[in-house]
């Protein structure tokens, strides 16, 4: 099997026995109250509430799983030294930092299904049907999928060179940032400096774009998501994690372990 | 025919400080051959460099200076690693798993097929006498378990060179004769060995050649017999005598008294002064045997010198 696919399953398999997937049960908890309170006190717009509360919970946990278990995938092993034995095997550094990656990744994926399966349940308790126009969510989830893979990378990056707690911090300081982007954008011509005109310009382009991923509304009312959105959000991601992992990888390549 | 090992002008320089600036070093220069076929102990104490060198020779810290090839590849070719074991010192491994699912993890690096993974993690599980516990997870596993451990990985695809950092480490009596029938063994099955330790007996027992590291620095190759004889310590001279201490005869001062009998050691070049004072106070002459330095001898001499040129030059300012 391949070298990468053999550490992400590794990973996946770690999550899985860490009990990562123990979230779940707090999210089924937080739908089936979410379903019973929302019919019982919102008339005509069930369906928005119940699909943002769902959506948003789903991006929340998947950023914590994102942030916290992606910084540790190297640091851990690093602390532990688990990663000597490993790295005596046929296996390169860039490997191991994709198979971290994928594995990851794949415990989100599984994470991200299965809270939407408990979506859909909540929403077929509220209007005991669904409809085509609901599919849209599956399309959000895919979105928050595409950004949560991008913090991984991210985070993965930051663990290869700083301590954990420094990487958690310039992790979600760059998802904070990667929020506003759009103002980032707009801002920047209002300013007197030339130099922060500039400055501005170029952090709003190399920021990770994180606004491009917000479907929420449309998918809390229904509207349908053009196809050209989703291919230049998935391009967007898969470009940016390359460039990351690429960086990632040789700051990894080149560092001593303790 | 090339060493299965070669070092050469090997150094390692760690940066610490706030930014960085000053560096230690930990490896200086080193260069020396582990042959094919033969079991190598690398020796020194705490600190000497000896984890330093093993992890430069498995790519997991990088040079500052210096080369090193194995099996005629550079360490930077990490399908050389096909060919090689390597026991981390104080192994860890995942404890989220059984020793099983660890071997067939580590297993599937190589190209084994299924079958064969299954047949090897079954065989060396029982070799490292850890067949009753393999459906354990890690992390309920003593430190000596997780050697074992650590050892069945290394072995596990019948590698040309094993590389041991500490294999002795943590293990009881029984566990260090085992460790010791497996390195004998890898050596008959013709594989080349190299493995750190400051278990001196353990070296004197098992290697064929034993480079001795104090200080980041190689002070000594050899055989076990070979190098402790560089450093020849004198003879002994063992006498009886019942005359009154240091009246007649100034040796008594530094002979070992057992009873009426004394253990002397002089120089050579002092041997025929001291029998002279012997036979002038009438003392029985029992023996005279040339002194064969142990190798714990000759590494303790070794460290002792390190330890005094270190402060000379902390005196020194240096």
């Amino acid at each position: 099997m391949n070298r990468v696919a053999v550490v992400a399953l590794n990973t996946f398999r770690e999550a899985v026995r860490d009990r990562v997937l123990y979230n779940l049960v707090f999210f089924a908890l937080l739908m089936i109250a979410a379903a019973v309170l929302v019919g019982q006190i919102s008339v005509g717009i069930e369906q928005e509430v119940i699909v943002t509360l769902g959506l948003s919970a789903i991006s929340v946990i998947g950023l914590l799983i994102a942030v916290f278990i992606g910084v540790a995938l190297v640091s851990k092993e690093m602390d532990k030294r688990t990663l000597y034995a490993l790295l005596a095997k046929p296996v390169h550094r860039w490997q191991f930092l994709l198979g971290k990656f994928f594995g990851l990744l794949l415990t989100l994926f599984v994470n991200l299904i299965a809270m939407s399966v408990g979506l859909f349940a909540a929403m077929w308790f509220l209007k005991q049907s669904l409809v085509r126009s609901d599919l849209v969510i599956l399309i959000a989830v895919y979105f928050i999928l595409l950004k949560l893979a991008v913090v991984v990378a991210l985070a993965l990056l930051f663990s290869c060179y700083t301590t954990p707690l420094l990487s958690i911090l310039f992790t979600a300081g760059l998802y904070v940032s990667g929020l506003f982007v759009k103002e980032m954008r707009t801002i920047h011509n209002e300013m007197t400096s030339r130099a922060l005109q500039v400055f501005l310009r170029w952090l709003s382009y190399i920021l990770p774009n994180f606004q491009n991923f917000d479907v929420m509304g449309a998918a809390a009312h229904g509207r349908s998501i053009p196809g050209s959105l989703v291919l230049e959000n998935t391009a967007y991601a898969a470009l940016y994690c390359a460039i990351v992992l690429v960086l990632a990888s040789a700051v990894f390549s080149r560092k001593n372990l303790k | 025919m090339a060493a299965t090992i070669q070092i050469e002008n090997l150094s390692k320089d760690y940066p610490f400080g706030f930014l960085h600036l000053k560096t230690k070093t930990s490896l200086e220069g080193l260069t020396m051959n582990v042959e094919e076929g033969e079991v190598f102990g690398f020796l020194g104490p705490n600190g000497a460099g000896k984890s330093t060198t093993i992890k430069l020779l498995m790519g997991l810290i990088f040079p500052t200076t210096g080369t090193a090839r194995i099996l005629d590849k550079p360490i930077t070719d990490i399908e050389m690693h096909q060919d090689i074991g390597y026991l981390p010192e104080q192994p860890y491994f995942y404890d989220y798993l059984t020793a099983g699912e660890l071997l067939d993890y580590f297993a599937r690096f190589h190209h084994l097929t299924a079958t064969d993974r299954r047949t090897r993690v079954d065989r060396v599980l029982k070799k490292v006498g850890l067949d009753t516990a393999r459906k354990i997870q890690l992390r309920k596993y003593s430190k000596g378990m997780l050697q074992r451990v650590g050892l069945a990985q290394a072995i596990l695809h019948q590698p040309k060179v094993v590389i041991l950092d500490e294999p002795m480490s943590g293990l009881d009596p029984i566990g260090r004769r085992e460790v010791r029938d497996i390195i004998l063994e890898l050596k008959r099955d013709g594989k080349t060995v190299l493995f750190s330790t400051h278990i001196l007996s353990d070296a004197e027992m098992l290697c064929d050649r034993v480079g001795v590291i104090v200080g980041g620095k190689l002070r000594g190759v050899g055989a076990p017999d070979e190098i402790v004889g560089l450093k020849t310590q004198g003879l002994e001279i063992l006498f009886e005598y019942s005359g009154t201490a240091g009246k007649t005869l100034p040796l008594l001062g530094s002979a070992t008294r057992t009873g009426n009998r004394y253990r002397l050691q002089i120089s050579e070049s002092e041997l025929y002064a001291g029998l002279d004072q012997l036979r002038d106070a009438g003392a029985k002459l029992l023996s005279v045997t040339q002194v064969k330095a142990s190798l714990e001898e000759y590494f303790m001499h070794l460290v002792a010198e390190d330890r005094t040129q270190a402060s000379a030059i902390e005196v020194s300012g240096k």
